[in-house]
Order: structure tokens, then sequence, then C-alpha cells
């Protein structure tokens, strides 16, 4: 087994891709016909009607500094990280703009030429995203640790008191969007290994994320079930590192890189049959190892594998053919917000609803603009609160006229946004809940044996 | 900052004009290939008075102004003029008046295509112009445009649902022309003047339109042909058969192929045409006629014939024709979509003619389109870098628009002029056309100030 923890190391970078857009392969850019197409589906766009907050604007803007028209300037990294990175002009691209990667690119640049530094900004980029987040066991610790402060009582007692005011301004603003930490974390909810009761069907690696380990550690003990359920071997390698997607969308594609090798060290996807994520932004990113390592001569033809094979879980049941709980019909209203980057990201719409109508006694009901983003987007929600608030009222709008209890979405991102807006109707009786669609099946599963769901967080 | 953009914040303050490069950059090209040219500045008006401001401050700096909605024109029509004011229509986006007795709708000009037909269906009426990008395109844009769309056979165009209009002329004066009467023969029809003038006339701000009771029933059938001239022989059949479809919609063997490529639907590489048909209407009828079409078309050589079963089969059964123009798109990075337009009769000749011209200049063109009403999209894959083959595209068009023009066809169907098609204007028109159109130009802006050198030039 590789080691897991200690400082990042650097390894099979001989000649490290250059990233600017000046150096891209220019037909990506000129891929974009100006058709416009994107315009109704760009969040962003819709706000202000103005072309430079548009996906065609943005390109445009990027094609000008790829063509030396342009420079990189602090008012393009604005932009760049008002672009909520939803993907929905993907969806909607007749020409098949390969937007993702312009947008992380392009993210990069902005790092690179350090346009929007400052020292509070430089501070907590540093800490998180250079540290935090490239070491597993700081975080779990991190999360322990706010655990201990949520359950202990203290969280309440510091919000009673008011001291939250206390904060800098910007942190007081935030401290309400704090998620509950649920400890113990994945890797003591889930063995290494875990074989299903029958015949193996299938060995699966399973990526238990950061996010949704620290905050739905639960989701994962879901999904190992329904895949146990399913005929799946699970191997779950302990500690797992953040897939990189944080790094990548956020202008660090070097420690992305870093990242992405020490995921496939730990998973070695030669000897699965796939890798399943529960977490769209992750899956969005994990599925394009193959590009951000396609330079490395160590591990291009590996990142080949680890792409052919991460599967997020509905993609993955509604493939293999999952097999529809048997439990007794239980009434229950849902419906279903789709994650970006599930639907835009991975293309993947169909799944999803194929498992929450297997589930015996389900009502789905359609959600409008279930594909437009709820504004949490990464990091978007503590970088753009504004924006995101907006899109987040405009979910929240939708999803009460279904006046459905359950609103069940895909990714941890979306659950904690989701959860703090629905947290304004605190006190409520009845207030709608958010699930994961996999701990719907789980549940669904469990009532089979009238087991009371474990990982049920209500 | 040049004068007239500092006289346009000082009237109309910061918050509506754009001028920084960076924001004109994104305005400087619209749905057009290959065509960029960058405005002074950008004004987002956010109502008729905002429009008026504009023309007065043009007019006293002699800087010239294009109208623009959303920016998908595919002839330039929207494309700046260098230095110009762009006058962006976007933010004037509603939809003021549903009259269900009327059956009549009124909306600003910026009001989204799309939005348009969904609240004209929300009372269960139609609003049956539906070009291709009318999910983003701005209702005032397609009557600038007069634009097109799959039902033109049977509904005609955005020319035959304009009842009326808001139009700020050129010397500021602002007009309202035409009024919820189906008959009115007061005086010239001055509307008729506005649709499809490109914004070289006047200004549009609002738009009144005819509304039709929606069909209350549609089928959809799918023919597949080994021979271009036996799917023409259908088309022919049906309309002499005296069945008006609401859809006939036809794919070349390159368009096929490309969407197999993309779209894995499971069609027949090997056909040289595809038929996409549609009948709408009371259900009897549109039953009968399903029928008369899918016989029709086993008559006429059709190696298979489907007809859908429900509304998810019809979808399934569009979805070739439907991602046409995506999978063209994907196959190279300059995307050069035309609309050479025919009489229906000879609408093979055009299509074999255009198989010969791509084959003559070795490029890469693939045709689909309206077969019903002779409105063709051949689509040059290109790339707009490698300059030895833009050439050709070049020279190819020109064959193409000649031949069109010779066989009794026009340049545009559904696009417009704009520049892209300036060139060829004056063979497809005649001189005596050109000079009544400068003509009107001249009497109306004798400034030369809205949308220079579009359509033609003054000389």
């Amino acid at each position: 087994m590789p080691k897991f923890d200690g400082p990042p190391r650097v390894v099979g970078v001989g000649n490290p891709r250059r990233v600017g857009l000046a150096d891209l392969d220019y037909s990506i850019l000129q891929q974009c016909m100006h058709c416009g197409m994107c315009l109704p589906t760009c969040p962003t766009y819709q706000e202000t009607k103005i072309e430079r907050n548009s996906p065609r604007g943005r390109i445009a803007w990027m094609r000008s500094i790829a063509d030396g028209d342009q420079r990189v300037t602090e008012s393009f990294g604005r932009e760049m990280y008002y672009c909520l990175g939803c993907l929905a002009c993907v969806s909607a691209c007749p020409a098949g703009v390969a937007y993702a990667e312009l947008f992380e690119v392009a993210r990069a640049d902005v790092e690179r030429e350090r346009v929007l530094e400052n020292p509070v900004r430089n501070g907590v980029r540093a800490f998180t995203i250079r540290w935090v987040f490239m070491r597993p066991r700081v975080l779990r610790w991190l999360g322990r640790s706010l655990w201990l402060y949520q359950v202990s009582g203290l969280q309440s007692a510091v919000r009673r008191l008011g001291l939250t005011r206390l904060l800098p301004g910007r942190l007081a603003e935030l401290e309400p969007l704090t998620p509950d930490v649920h400890a113990p974390f994945s890797d003591d909810r889930i063995r290494q290994i875990e074989r299903p009761a029958g015949e193996v069907r299938s060995r699966v690696g399973l990526l238990t994320g950061c996010v949704q380990d620290l905050v739905y550690p639960e989701v994962n003990r879901d999904t190992a079930d329904v895949l146990l359920a399913n005929g799946c071997e699970v191997f779950t390698p302990r500690a797992q590192y953040c897939c990189g997607s944080l790094h990548g969308h956020n202008g660090e594609p070097e420690l992305a890189r870093e990242l992405a090798r020490r995921q496939i060290d730990a998973f070695n996807p030669e000897n699965l049959d796939a890798i399943i994520t529960n977490a769209a932004g992750c899956g969005s990113h994990l599925k394009h190892y193959d590009r951000l390592l396609a330079d490395d001569p160590a591990y291009a033809t590996r990142a080949i594998e680890w792409s052919r094979k991460v599967k997020d879980i509905h993609e993955w049941l509604s493939a293999e053919g999952f097999r529809p709980p048997r439990s007794e019909p239980q009434p229950q209203e849902v419906t279903y917000h789709e994650a970006c980057h599930l639907c835009h990201g991975q293309g993947i719409t169909r799944p999803p609803r194929e498992v929450l109508q297997s589930i015996p006694g389900l009502k789905l009901t359609e959600l409008t603009e279930s594909t437009w983003c709820c504004g949490s987007a990464g990091v978007y929600n503590i970088t753009q609160p504004e924006t995101s608030g907006r899109l987040l009222n405009r979910k929240l709008g939708h999803i009460a006229r279904t006046g459905c209890g359950t609103v069940a979405t895909s990714n941890p991102g979306c659950m904690v946004q989701l959860e703090s807006g629905l947290r304004g109707e605190a006190g409520k009786e009845g207030r709608t809940r958010v699930r994961h669609t996999i701990s719907l099946l789980a549940e669904a599963y469990r009532r089979e044996s009238g087991r009371v769901p474990a990982g049920a967080k209500v | 900052m040049n004068p007239s953009t500092s006289a346009l914040v000082a009237l109309l303050g910061e918050g509506k004009v754009l001028y920084q490069r960076e924001d004109l950059v994104p305005y400087s090209f619209d749905g057009t290939a290959a065509l960029k040219a960058l405005p002074g500045c950008v004004v987002m008006a956010e109502g008729t008075d905002d429009v008026g401001a504009v023309l007065k401050i043009a007019r006293e700096h002699r800087t010239p102004v294009v109208t623009r909605g959303s920016g998908t024109g595919l002839s330039g029509g929207s494309l700046p003029v260098p230095g110009c004011i762009v006058l962006c229509l976007v933010r004037m986006d509603r939809i003021l008046e549903v009259d269900s007795e009327n059956l009549t709708l009124l909306a600003e000009a910026g009001a989204i295509t799309q939005r348009v037909a969904e609240e004209a269906e929300a009372v269960g009426l139609f609003y049956p112009p539906d070009p291709g990008s009318m999910k983003i395109s701005t209702i005032g844009g397609n009557v600038a445009e007069n634009s097109g769309g799959l039902r033109g056979l049977k509904y005609g165009v955005t020319r035959d649902y304009v009842m009326g209009m808001e139009v700020v002329l050129p010397d500021g004066e602002i007009v309202w022309l035409g009024n919820k009467c189906v008959k009115d023969v007061a005086g010239y029809s001055m509307r008729d003047l506005f649709i499809g003038s490109e914004g070289t006339l006047g200004i549009l701000t609002k738009v009144l339109l005819k509304l039709i009771p929606k069909p209350r029933a549609r089928k959809t059938l799918l023919a597949t042909y080994d021979r271009m001239e036996d799917a023409a022989a259908t088309v022919s059949a049906i309309i002499a058969g005296r069945i008006i479809p609401c859809t006939l919609e036809f794919l070349d063997r390159t368009t096929i192929r490309c969407v197999e490529d993309y779209a894995k639907i499971g069609l027949p590489l090997d056909a040289e045409a595809i038929l996409l048909m549609e009948t709408d209407g009371h259900p009897v009828v549109v039953e009968e006629e399903a029928e008369a079409m899918a016989a029709i078309a086993r008559a006429h050589g059709a190696r298979a014939v489907q007809v859908a079963a429900d509304a998810a089969e019809s979808a399934r059964l569009a979805a070739a024709r439907r991602t046409a123009f995506s999978a063209l798109a994907r196959v190279a990075p300059t995307t050069i979509l035309e609309d050479a337009t025919v009489p229906r009769s000879r609408l093979v000749e055009m299509v074999r003619f255009i198989e010969q011209t791509a084959r003559k200049h070795a490029l890469r063109v693939g045709t689909f389109g309206h077969m019903g009403d002779g409105n063709l999209h051949p689509t040059f894959l290109t790339d707009e870098r490698n300059h030895a083959e833009m050439a050709r595209v070049e020279r190819a068009m020109k064959e193409i628009f000649d031949y069109t023009v010779e066989l009794g066809g026009t340049i545009t169907g559904e696009h417009g002029v704009g520049l892209a098609k300036k060139a060829f204007l004056p063979a497809a028109i005649g001189e005596g056309s050109l000079e009544l159109m400068r003509k009107v130009k001249r009497a109306l802006d004798p400034d030369g100030l809205l949308n220079p050198g579009k359509i033609f030039d003054l000389q």
C-alpha cells in the first residue's frame, strides 16, 4: 500500500506543461462560433445581460488575451471568479466548446499573473488550498475540532451570545454558512475492504471526498451499502486525499496534478472495475485526470485508465442494472435538484431519476429549472455571497412550489448550500429536508430487512 | 473616451454605457463567422427614451448607430461599424400584453422569442416562427431580419405575424405603425418597410404580433432514401396531394454521417437523404395526413418510413434534424452556415450543385434544411486561419449564389444580407430594386447614421 500522509512530494514532473491561455491549443478558443446559445443558460449573464458576464463574452476576452490584444488584468481576474463554473453553457453549446478547460486555464493565468493578490486572499489560499486541502490528516483533524466545537454546545453558545459579531466583517457574514460536521468520518464507518453477502459481480473503489467525508460521511456509508447490495466488493483506501477539483478550479493546476497522482496511487485503477464517486463536483474533475496528466510520462497511461473507470454512483448503477428495492412502499414526496457538475459537467440526468423512481412509495415531482445552479458552485457562496444568495433564493422558491418534503441531490456542495437556505425556515414544522439520492436508495434497501435507517441525517 | 461616449455617459449615466476595451470586445461580433469590428461604446437601453437619447447624440456627433439584440445574426447585420455606438436592446424585454380576444401579443423589442412563444402557449395560442436561435434571439431582431424557421411552408415567416410596431426614426421621431385590425388599408403599409430592414431605417422598440390558435395534435414521420431525387419527389407528391405539412426537413449524406458520428442514433450511413415530416392540426386530420404521407414516401422509393406513436418517439425521430447543426459545428473550428434558397422544384439541382462545388474546391460542406420551402443550409466546415481554404470557400460561395439566382432563387432565405451577402445582392435583385432601396434609405436616414454599409452601399 502507498503511504498516505506527509508533505506533498512532486513526482513525475519532468517539464511541467505551461498552462496559460496564450499556450493553449488555439482551436479550443476558435471552436466558439459565438452563436449565443449559451446566453439563456448562463446565470451570471441572466443577472446583468452584459456580454462580458457570459460564456461567449468570456471566451472572446480569453481569445483576445491569447491573441496578445489584451493582458491578464485584475478586471479579467474578477470576471473569471464571477463565473460560477457551473458549465450550463457546456450543455447548451452546439459546437462542443471545452469551456471547463478554458475556465481552468484562465483562472490559472489569473493566479500566475497575481492580478488579484492581496494579503488576506493570499493568506486564505495558502492556508486552505495549499495547506489544509493537500493534507488529509490535517483536514480531518480540523474537521474533528469543528465537530467538537459544534457538539459540545460551544457553537450554539457563541451564536447565542452574539460572539460571532467579534469576528472580522466577512467572517462574521460567513459564520452561519458553517456546515454541521458529522464525526465519525468515513474511515471509521467503512472498512477498507467490504464484501457483498452473495456473489461478487465486480470490484470497485469508493472515493470518500473531503466535504462529503466531514459533513456527510453517512452518504459514503450509504453508497457503500448500495454497492454491496448490488454485488460489488468495495475497496475504500484510508485517509484519502482531496481529488484536486478545488485546486483545478481555482488556478492551481500543479497542485491538482499532484493530488491526481496520489489518488491514482492510492486506488491502483488497474485492479478495479470502476472507481465510484458520489460527489458530482469531484466526479466531474476526476474524469479529467487523463487531460490533467497527459504530459506526465509516468502517469499518462494510468490516468487514461483512471478516467475510463471513474463513474458517478448513479451512472454506475444505471449501467450495471441495479436491483430495485423490494421494501414495503413508504409514501414520500421528493423533488430532484440536479448538481451542475452531474448534469452539465458529466451529462448525467436520467440515472438519478431512475434511482429515485425505483424506490417503493416515492413520488418524484420535477423541479422547475432543475439544472439551474443553486449558487454553491464550489466556494462561490463564500467568494460571491450576493450572487450566490440570489441563486439560492431562486432555487428555494422553485423547491417550495413543488410542495415536496424532501429535495434530493447528489453533491455535498449543493447539500450544504440548500441546507443553509432551508435553515432560514428553522422552527417551521415539517421543513424540507435535503437528502443525497443514494441515501434514499440505501434506506429503501435497509427497510427490506426491517433495519432502522442507520445513516439517516434528519 | 471619445466625445459621443462622454455625452452618452453624461446623459444616461455610467450604468447604461460600456466603453472599456474589455467590455467592447465581447460586442465586436455577432453570430456570423470570421467578422469582427470594435465599437466605440455600447448603450444598454432600458426604454424608448434611451433610444431617443442615443439617436440625438448620434446626430450631434455624426456617430453611426448599430442596433443589436442578442447578437445571434448570421449575416453580420448587427456587426459593429468601427467606432460606432452599439445600441443594445436586451434589457427592454417585457411582454406588455397578451390579448386573447384579438389574438395579439405586444412585446418590447428585446423580449426573447422563446418567451413570446411561451406566453402565447400559456393561453392556448401559438406564435409559429421558430428561428434556430429562438431560445435567445430577440423579437425585435427577428422582425428586423424577417427571420424564418422550420415552419415556413405552412405558417410563413416573421413578416406574416407582425401587425404593428413602435419605431424610433433617425430624426428622433417616435411613430406607431399598424394596429390590431386584421384588415387595414389606410395608406402605405409602412410597417412592412421596417420588417427585414436590418436596422438601417429605424429602431424598433415595440412589436405587436399576431397569434393563432394552437394546433391540437401533431404527428412526426421520418423517411430514409437511397437517392436525393426520391426525397424531393416525395415532397412534391405530398404537396401535389393537397397536404401542407408543418415541417419538411431534410439532411444530406455528409450531415447524416456527422449526426451519426456525434449523436449515435442509428442513422443509416449509406443513405443519401433523410426526410423529417410533421403534420399538425385537428387530431383526425393529422392522423389521416400522416398515413397519406407515409404512403407517398413509400411509393416514392423511401427505404424506410417510421411514424412516431407518441411524443417521446417524435422527439427521438426529430433528434437527427435537431442535432444537425451541432453535429456539423463540432467537425471544424469555423462553421459557416448559409441559406441559399430556390423554388421547391429546383431543389435537387441545387443540392447536387452544392455537392459538386464542394468537391471541386476540396471543401467539406454539409447541407440540410427546409425542403418544403426550398430554403437550404449549405454549411461550410473550415478553419478561418487557413487562408487558402478560406479563399476557396469564398469562390465556392460565389458560384453557389450565382447558381441560386440562375435557378430563380434568392441569396438569403432567412438570415438577411448584412455584410456577408452584400456583394451578392446586386446580381440577385438587379440595379432597379437596389436604387429604389437607396432612395428609401436616403429619405429616412439622410445622414446615414443607422447601420451604415449594411445590405448595400449608398455610394
